[in-house]
């Protein structure tokens, strides 16, 4: 197709304008393509003199860091089983069964979770907490990222099991199976996508996260990642910025993988309702 | 194999009656069609002898025991579903080896009646596919020998050529017919296709709107349809319906309508309670009855030509009555038709049928 | 065919579901549990603590005494109601964050690259959305250290720059944090409803466009005439989804920590303050109230859109 010479201009600058917004995205992100890279990193931009793997070798010294990463790992595994495991059978009873008042169930969890966030419930989830003997551990953040992040998991897997037809458990009942063969035989392995996403969703948001532990935890050997970063480099001082760039990085590097990962499975439409 | 009964059964969702009152019997090795347009019940009264839906009221047999409550696992019936329904997850010889593995069968001995089967269904050769690596017919073939591949008192279909286009159909159908008339299984098979439920049904329950309108052979259903629903339903094109003032003179049935000419029909008792109820008739002739004839003859329908259409063998010559109220010819000839703007269409007297004003057949005599 | 009664061998089924009651109830359990426990209960819990002057630490931390209104009323007295550091002051400062990082900011921007990358070439379109997106999924102390460091009064990459074009540098968070958060906002969310956007502008058929292509419509004429008016749920969709968040974000406290002088103390920071810096619970659980309300007003509207969308 030949194009005239204004449509052509005009894509031209329609590249230049995507471009340039996209630069501007990229510049607060620049530096961490290069600090933790860069043995006398400091806050400037600048290129690595010399280029060292050095700092990352320094994390990993640091007891507290890895620590912290580990923390980080427990709080999200645990998390992303419970809302994984619970939004799968309850998405499947909302989908599947005919239980009277599902539909009012399901709007009421939404109208909840949209509701109660972390910010306006902070209180009264510390309270909780703190009245279940629960302050100060990995449970405490567990528990509460899994009833913060259930609703929305189980409203995205109720849609994909929905979408799912019926006919599958059923042709499997027909041809002799229980109820609970079709669901372990047929429904779950079918529905096992939907699971991976809210799977990913929840990891993400738990890893992530700042506030709910920041309330939550107070011993250093509890802190996630998340908690350990903003107290490097908001309480320290000056803060040692080649160890924190290095952290950083390394910190990201699960949420870029999945998404990653995400993206190259489902395809990077999904990802637009992975994130609330 | 086994027979199958329904006593007075009735579905409802709610305020809508998808099935009402309906009893039926069908025997042991029988090919029962419920063909029907769509929302008649037909697929629901499927899925109640399948289990997948309880009757409001009225009681299902299987094999003379009541199953009306029983668990669709506990009633040994087999399915083919519209879309199949193969697992994605697994490949071919998995699909199809399912019903035997829930029935705790060891891996060797259901995967090798899985292969006999699917033999027979030229798809042995696929057997570590996966159900998204296959075409739509191989699908189709690989979902009739999952129910196929264990003995069922009764196999349930549900509009399972749907999905296939018209070649592939075709071929299906010979296929099914030759597999009934080779194991003699019970049959109930669903569709709202015409052709196919004439094709393979040895017996045909026509629905409408939650009832069976009639259930009789594919011949008796053809010559004799109870009503002008089922007369205009079964048959391509549809049996030509033209509403008739009827009156008794001289003993005879005369017939008026525009552009109709027609000797007097012989009267019967059964006519002569139609007309007590009122004048108003239908005369219904299939197309295939009708021949083009010279002006001026006597019993046929004379009206402007609408459309002609060569088919090849046949050409199908229609006629336009006023108010969209057309009337199709089936000429069977492969020369073209060369017509003249008013058109004069023929038919005998043993080919008329009658329906009162309600839409139901009137005997004809000696029926 | 049978009077007499089959042996009940078999279980029977009083109406058949692909899970029965029991079986779905039984499902339903854990995730119900869950989500009472730490959804409802606090959503009621805090409108209880909010009439109480319980406190972390102290006399009224064990036995809260019941104040009635004096939570409120502290909050909404008129005397200080508008001062720094008060409660007024956040509130009037998160509507205009809201209006002017979600509404204008991420809500436009997003409009604006949505449209753009429908037309520009696939590389520069990755290009950008990687960009765009990264920031929006990189974990949010990461990207508030990111900005930490962008902003650096002496040596950041922004005064790199703006020293570079000939501009003069800045101290932008002891300047100007109210525009620093909008734009910090801006940049971080923008990713969501350019990816709406961009989700609702692939589902409208391409024959449109080609139709007013052929029709000799401009780029803008396009846009306007067969773009816009056919996303307009996804736009309302957005604006509320964005609102929320934005009203109830905690990120920028990571930037700022809600200063200088409590100049970007936005509520969900200012709840922060009230619970966990000053331990006056009755009053920080008055603050959650008042947000839970007002996200409630919002989430009804979502809501009530939605339901009108399934119903059509």
């Amino acid at each position: 197709m030949k194009l005239t010479i204004p449509a052509f201009v005009g894509r031209i600058a329609f590249s230049a304008l995507a471009a340039l917004i996209g630069a501007i995205f990229a510049l607060p992100l620049l530096w961490f393509l290069f600090a933790p890279f860069n043995a006398r990193a400091e806050l400037g931009l600048a290129l690595p003199d010399p280029w060292t793997l050095n700092n990352f070798v320094t994390v990993f010294g640091n007891s507290y860091a890895v620590q912290a990463l580990w923390n980080s790992f427990i709080q999200a595994v645990g998390g992303v089983i419970l809302v994984g495991a619970a939004a799968t059978l309850a998405a499947y009873a909302l989908s599947r069964s005919s239980i009277p008042g599902k539909g009012a169930v399901t709007y009421i969890l939404l109208l909840f979770s949209s509701v109660v966030s972390g910010s306006a419930a902070m209180v009264p989830i510390f309270l909780i907490v703190s009245a279940a003997g629960l302050m100060d551990t990995h449970l405490a953040v567990i528990l509460t990222f899994a009833g913060g992040l259930l609703p929305t998991a189980m409203f995205i897997l109720r849609d994909f099991i929905d979408s799912i037809p019926k006919s599958y458990e059923e042709s499997a009942m027909v041809a002799g199976a229980s109820p609970v063969q079709a669901f372990f035989d047929v429904a779950l392995p079918v529905i096992r996508p939907g699971i991976v996403v809210i799977v990913v969703w929840s990891f993400v948001n738990i890893w992530g996260s700042f506030l709910i532990p920041f309330i939550l935890l107070r011993s250093d050997s509890n802190m996630p990642a998340s908690v350990a970063i903003y107290s490097f480099y908001s309480e320290a001082g000056t803060p040692i910025v080649t160890l924190l760039a290095a952290y950083s990085l390394i910190y990201s590097l699960p949420v870029i993988a999945l998404y990653l990962f995400v993206s190259w499975k489902f395809g990077f439409r999904f990802f637009g309702g992975i994130k609330a | 194999m086994a027979s199958v009964e329904f006593k007075n059964v009735t579905k409802s969702f709610g305020e809508f009656r998808a099935v009402s009152d309906v009893s039926f019997d069908i025997g042991d090795g029988e090919f029962v069609c419920l063909l029907g347009p769509s929302g008649c019940g037909k697929t629901t009264s499927l899925r109640m002898m399948a289990g997948l839906e309880t009757p409001t009221a009225g009681q299902i047999f299987i094999g003379g025991d009541e199953v009306t409550h029983l668990h669709p696992k506990d009633r040994n019936i087999a399915m083919v579903f519209q879309d199949y329904a193969l697992y994605p997850h697994m490949n071919l010889a998995d699909n199809i080896a399912y019903p035997l593995k829930v029935r705790g069968e060891p891996v060797a001995q259901r995967h090798g009646r899985a292969k006999e089967v699917a033999d027979v269904l030229k798809i042995g050769h696929l057997m570590d596919r996966l159900p998204s690596q296959i075409s739509g017919g191989q699908q189709q073939r690989t979902s009739l020998a999952r129910a196929l591949v264990y003995p069922a008192k009764v196999y349930l279909f549900d509009e399972p050529l749907s999905n296939l286009d018209a070649k592939l159909r075709l071929e299906a159908r010979g296929f099914l017919n030759h597999l009934q008339r080779d194991m003699g299984m019970t049959a109930v098979y669903v569709t709202h296709d015409q052709a196919e439920a004439m094709a393979l049904a040895t017996r045909i329950a026509v629905m409408d709107q939650g009832h069976i309108v009639q259930f009789a052979s594919p011949i008796e259903i053809y010559r004799r349809p109870s009503t002008t629903f089922v007369a205009n339903f079964v048959g391509n094109p549809p049996m030509n319906l033209v509403e008739v003032e009827g009156a008794q003179i001289d003993g005879k049935l005369a017939l008026k309508a525009e552009g109709l000419t027609i000797d007097g029909l012989a009267m019967t008792d059964a006519i002569g309670k139609a007309l007590a109820t009122s004048g108003k008739l239908t005369l219904g002739v299939r197309p295939e009855h009708l021949g083009i004839a010279e002006v001026g003859a006597i019993n046929t329908i004379t009206a402007p030509l609408f459309a002609n259409e060569n088919m090849g063998p046949e050409s199908l010559v229609t006629v336009d009555r006023g108010d969209s109220a057309r009337v199709t010819a089936r000429i069977f000839t492969d020369d073209h038709l060369d017509l003249s703007k008013v058109v004069t269409l023929s038919f005998s007297h043993e080919h008329v049928h009658l329906f009162d004003s309600a839409g139901m057949r009137i005997p004809a005599l000696g029926e | 065919m049978t009077t007499e009664p089959i042996e009940a061998k078999p279980k029977k089924v009083r109406n058949f579901a692909l899970l029965s009651n029991r079986a779905g109830a039984a499902f339903l359990t854990p995730a119900g549990l869950l989500v009472s426990v730490f959804v409802i209960v606090p959503f009621f819990w805090v409108i209880f603590v909010s009439f109480t002057n319980r406190t972390l630490l102290g006399r009224t931390a064990l036995n809260p005494e019941f104040v009635g209104l004096a939570n409120y009323l502290s909050l909404f007295d008129p005397a200080t109601f508008f001062q720094r550091g008060q409660f007024g002051f956040s509130l009037i400062l998160t509507t205009q964050f809201v209006l002017a990082s979600a509404l204008l900011g991420q809500a436009l921007l997003g409009l604006l690259l949505a449209w753009l990358i429908q037309t520009v070439p696939p590389w520069v379109k990755r290009i950008t959305e990687t960009f765009v997106i990264a920031a929006w999924i990189l974990p949010e102390v990461v990207i508030g250290f990111a900005w930490f460091a962008f902003l650096d009064r002496d040596s950041g990459t922004l005064n790199m720059l703006l020293e570079g074009f000939g501009l003069p540098p800045g101290d932008f968070l002891l300047d100007q944090p109210f525009w620093v958060i909008v734009v910090f906002n801006t940049w971080r969310g923008a990713a969501f409803s350019m990816m709406l956007f961009n989700s609702a502008f692939s589902s409208i058929p391409p024959s449109y466009f080609q139709a007013a292509d052929v029709a000799g419509a401009s780029s803008w004429q396009k846009f306007r005439d067969i773009g816009l008016p056919l996303i307009r749920g996804h736009i309302v969709t957005d604006l509320i989804l964005i609102t929320m968040w934005t009203f109830n974000t905690f990120t920028p406290f990571l930037l700022t920590n809600g200063g200088p002088s409590y100049r970007t103390e936005l509520v969900s920071i200012y709840n922060y303050r009230v619970a966990f810096q000053d331990f006056q619970f009755g009053k920080g659980a008055a603050v959650g109230v008042i947000m839970m309300l007002i996200n409630l007003a919002f989430a009804l509207i979502y809501l009530s859109i939605g339901r009108k969308k399934k119903v059509r």
